[in-house]
Order: C-alpha cells, then structure tokens, then sequence
C-alpha cells in the first residue's frame, strides 16, 4: 500500500481550487468575496508546494500572502467599505479589449513553452531525500544566506526602498 | 502494514489530543469564572453540581438548544464561515505542540506529538494568522457597525503583535538552533530557556495576551464600547465555536510558552505530559490572574505600545541573543 494515489488525488484537488479559486476571484461583483476566494487560491497553491517537498515555501506562502498580505488587503476594503451599488457595470471598451488580447497571448506563450520545452529529471543536490536528512528550513537558510546572498539582499533594499516610499506618502498627507 | 499502523497510529492520538483539548476548555471557562470569582470577592458559578462542577456541560447543552439567529442584512455564506475557521485554525494548532518524550508501547516508538514537522513554530503562526480570519470576517459579515469596528481594530491589532511575536521567539530560535518544537524542547535539558531568555518571557506573555484578545488588550468585543464587538450577532452553537476557539487559542498560547520558555515535558520523577500539563495549568492560571488584576487599555495606546514599545524590545533581545550566540 503506497500513498502515490493519495498524492495524486491531492494534486487534482489543490489545482482544481487553485483553478477554481481564482476564476471565481476575478468574477465576484463583492471586492470582500474575491479576496476571499484570492485566499483560498493561495491555500491551494501552498498545498502543491508542499508535495514538491518545498515545506518552508508553502508554510511562508501562507504566511505571507494568504495571511498578512490579503489581511491588509481586507482591511482596506472594510475601510473604504465599497458598496455593491458603485461598482460600475461591465461595459465593453477599447481598455477591456486590449487587456483581454494580452492576457490570452500570454497564456499562449505559457502554453507553448510549457510543451515545447522537455523538462527532464535533471539529478538535483537538493533531492526530496537530501532535504528529508538535514531539514528543509536548513537548506533554505544556507542556500539564501550563501549562495544567493546577493539577490536576497537586493530584495531587501527594494522592500527598505517601498516601506520608506510608503512612509514618504503617508506623512505628506497628514499636513 | 506500515502504512496502516502510521495511520491508525495518527487517527488515535488526533482523537486523544482533540478529546482532550475540549474537556480542557470546557473546564477552563469554570477555572477562570472561579478564579475571577475569588479575585473579584464573590462566589462564581456554584449551583450546578458541587462547586458548579457540571456548569460546564450545561452551559454546552443551552448553547445547543438556543435558537440560531442570522440577520437579515448579513453575508450569509461568510457569517457561517466565520466561525468554522476560527474553530478549525485553533484546533490545527494543537497537532504540533509536543506534550511528551517517546514512548514504546507494542514494540513501535511512538512520539507523543501529531505532526513533527520541520517547519514546526511557522507553521503554529501561519494558522494563527489564518485563525483572525474567523474574527475579522466574522464581524464584518454580521452587517452590524459594531461589529465592523471590532473586527477592523482585531485586524490592526493582531497584525502589528503578530510581528513583535514573532521577533520574540526568534531568540530561543537561535539558542535552539532548530524550529521544530520538539528539537526545541530537547535543547533545553540542561537549562530552561527562561534562564537564558527572562526579558523574552515577559515580552511574550504581553504578546501573546494581544494576539488572543485577552483582557487588557481585548479591543475586538470590549463590552463597554463595542456591545460585545465581532461577535455581537453570534448566537447559539456559532458563538460557542467563537468561544471555544478563544479559550483553544489560550491553551496554546500557554503551551507555546511551555514549549518555548520552561523547558516543555522536562521533569524529574514524573511522566512528561504530566509535567506539561502542570506547566501549561500554572501559565494559564498567570493569564487568568492577569484577566482580574488589569484593566481594559485604550485602543491608541495599545497600538502605539505595541509598535514603539514592544516591537524595538523585541529587536533588541534579538540582537543581544544573536551577538551571544556568535560568541560561544
């Protein structure tokens, strides 16, 4: 008895509500439902990173984004509290159609590099077993404060850079 | 086989440990209304039973009977959701927590936690934030101002003590060297953390009180301004699911600060749960004490400590544990 089946059965689940998830998001006319579903897309999402093994991906995926993120992004629109009446009604426009065309073009690059390219089991450093015996927060640590130092810290003054940029703004508006 | 023993395995301690949780709560909502009872000079709660012993079940048993009341102008399917999450989050919490060495019973080693995870605390924080979900839209959804105003101040104020929090329990992170709790628990064998982390401690037990809106920090449903806040339209079993995952959530903060600051099921002579339970019974009676002894603060000065206050204090203990550990 093996859990292949298991696993199996929790992927097509994971994507369907992935899939699912974000279809409703971008449809619901409540701003407070489509963050809500967004949520649920981000669950979904962090379920398939955790049968890639990627533990600390899908646990900072929930923490960050299903969790901080879309809070604050709640908050805001308690805040604002948009009725359903001034949401505009869907209208065809120039704006919608080229939105539209890029979207669809952009699916089908995603589309076509996906069977183009053969993605081979290339033997990896960081296999499944390797990430079982020194601890897959270990690994993330060592590989971002080595070996990806640089970027990491790039990524760090970009997010300095927005958190003074937001600072900068909410102090002009107070004058 | 294996495969069957592992699930069985998971399937009885899930039920032991959920069992237990709940007669635990139970429990807890007597012990606190005795204990503010005998801190406030009066009685508590004692005609049900000898000493109110079975107030606990009739109180369960009303809740189950009263009649459930869903306002006209509130979002249904999120005000029925509302609950389920906040019930479902501070009951996941509990898989991680360790409550007790390994044992060998039947020729197999079993470890008295649900799920050892390598992610360990994370992924206790990654459910706390999903948990005021339940209490954000819970309030929001009832269509009641009230509400409203107490689910926006449950959000502003769980996310900024969420941060300090965090930056807390860095420090026995790094003594520990590990973020799996059970790892955690067995760095300090020799010394328990509060030794080493005593300012950590006291930082956390204000941290956690903020995170579970407890008394001095309870702005979400603070009666005398709100009417109750988030929960204002809950009747019935949906408010009993509120108030079930309060009181859940305050087990685990306590056994949080078991874990992390006294050394978990570490003990002489007796059994480890027995020592982890004694533990967690003596943190949440300081948390109950703590209910009787303070009053209620105001909201701007909650925030204000918690951002330039506790969060530089946190840092602070941080940098000082980093710097020691570098050392040695």
């Amino acid at each position: 008895m093996d859990f292949s089946w298991f696993k199996w059965l929790m992927f097509i689940v994971a994507a369907a509500l992935s899939i699912v998830g974000s279809l409703m998001m971008v449809t619901r006319r409540n701003a407070i439902h489509s963050a809500l579903w967004m949520i649920a897309t981000f669950i979904a999402i962090a379920v398939i990173y955790v049968m890639q093994n990627a533990q600390f991906i899908a646990i900072a995926q929930i923490m960050v984004y299903a969790g901080a993120i879309m809070m604050l992004i709640l908050f805001v629109i308690m805040l604002v509290n948009l009725e359903k009446d001034s949401v505009p009604e869907r209208k065809f426009s120039s704006r919608k159609f080229t939105g539209a065309v890029i979207t669809i073009m952009l699916f089908f690059e995603i589309l076509v590099i996906a069977t183009a390219y053969q993605i081979t089991g290339r033997e990896a450093v960081y296999s499944a077993s390797m990430l079982e015996r020194t601890g897959n927060v270990r690994v993330m640590g060592s590989l971002l404060y080595g070996q990806y130092l640089f970027p990491f810290e790039l990524a760090s003054i970009l997010l300095l850079i927005g958190i003074v940029g937001a600072v900068i703004l909410a102090k002009r508006k107070k004058e | 086989m294996e495969t069957l023993y592992f699930v069985l395995e998971s399937l009885i301690k899930n039920i032991v440990v959920i069992a237990c949780l709940m007669l635990f709560v139970a429990y807890l909502t007597l012990a606190e209304r005795k204990i503010l009872g005998y801190i406030q000079v009066r009685v508590g709660p004692n005609r049900v039973g000898p000493f109110g012993i079975w107030q606990p079940i009739a109180d369960g048993i009303k809740s189950f009977f009263k009649e459930d009341v869903i306002p006209l102008n509130a979002d249904k399917p999120i005000y029925i959701l509302a609950p389920m999450i906040s019930f479902f989050t501070a009951l996941s919490m509990f898989a991680l927590i360790p409550f007790g060495d390994k044992i060998y019973l039947f020729g197999r080693e079993i470890k008295l936690v649900i799920a050892d995870v390598d992610v360990g605390i994370l992924y206790i924080f990654a459910l706390g934030t999903l948990g005021e979900y339940g209490i954000v839209l819970g309030g929001w959804s009832s269509g009641n101002k009230y509400g409203i105003l107490g689910s926006l101040r449950a959000a502003a104020q769980m996310i900024s003590y969420e941060v300090a929090l965090g930056i807390i329990l860095m420090g026995t992170i790094i003594l520990a060297g590990s973020l799996r709790l059970t790892e955690i628990v067995q760095a300090q064998r020799n010394t328990w953390f509060i030794v080493y982390q005593p300012f950590a401690f006291l930082l956390y037990v204000v941290a956690a009180l903020a995170e579970i809106n407890r008394t001095p920090f309870d702005m979400p449903e603070s009666e005398s301004e709100l009417a109750c806040g988030f929960n204002i339209e809950y009747s019935s079993m949906k408010f009993a699911l509120f108030m079930i995952a309060e009181y859940a959530h305050l087990v685990t903060v306590a056994a949080l600060c078991t874990t992390f600051f006294l050394g978990g099921w570490l003990g002489p002579v007796l059994p480890g749960p027995v020592w982890f339970i004694l533990k967690t019974l003596v943190m949440i009676f300081v948390f109950i004490w703590i209910r009787g002894t303070f009053p209620r603060l105001r909201y701007d000065h909650i925030m204000k400590f918690g951002w330039k206050v506790l969060f530089p204090l946190a840092l602070l203990n941080l940098v000082i544990t980093a710097f020691f550990a570098t050392l040695s």
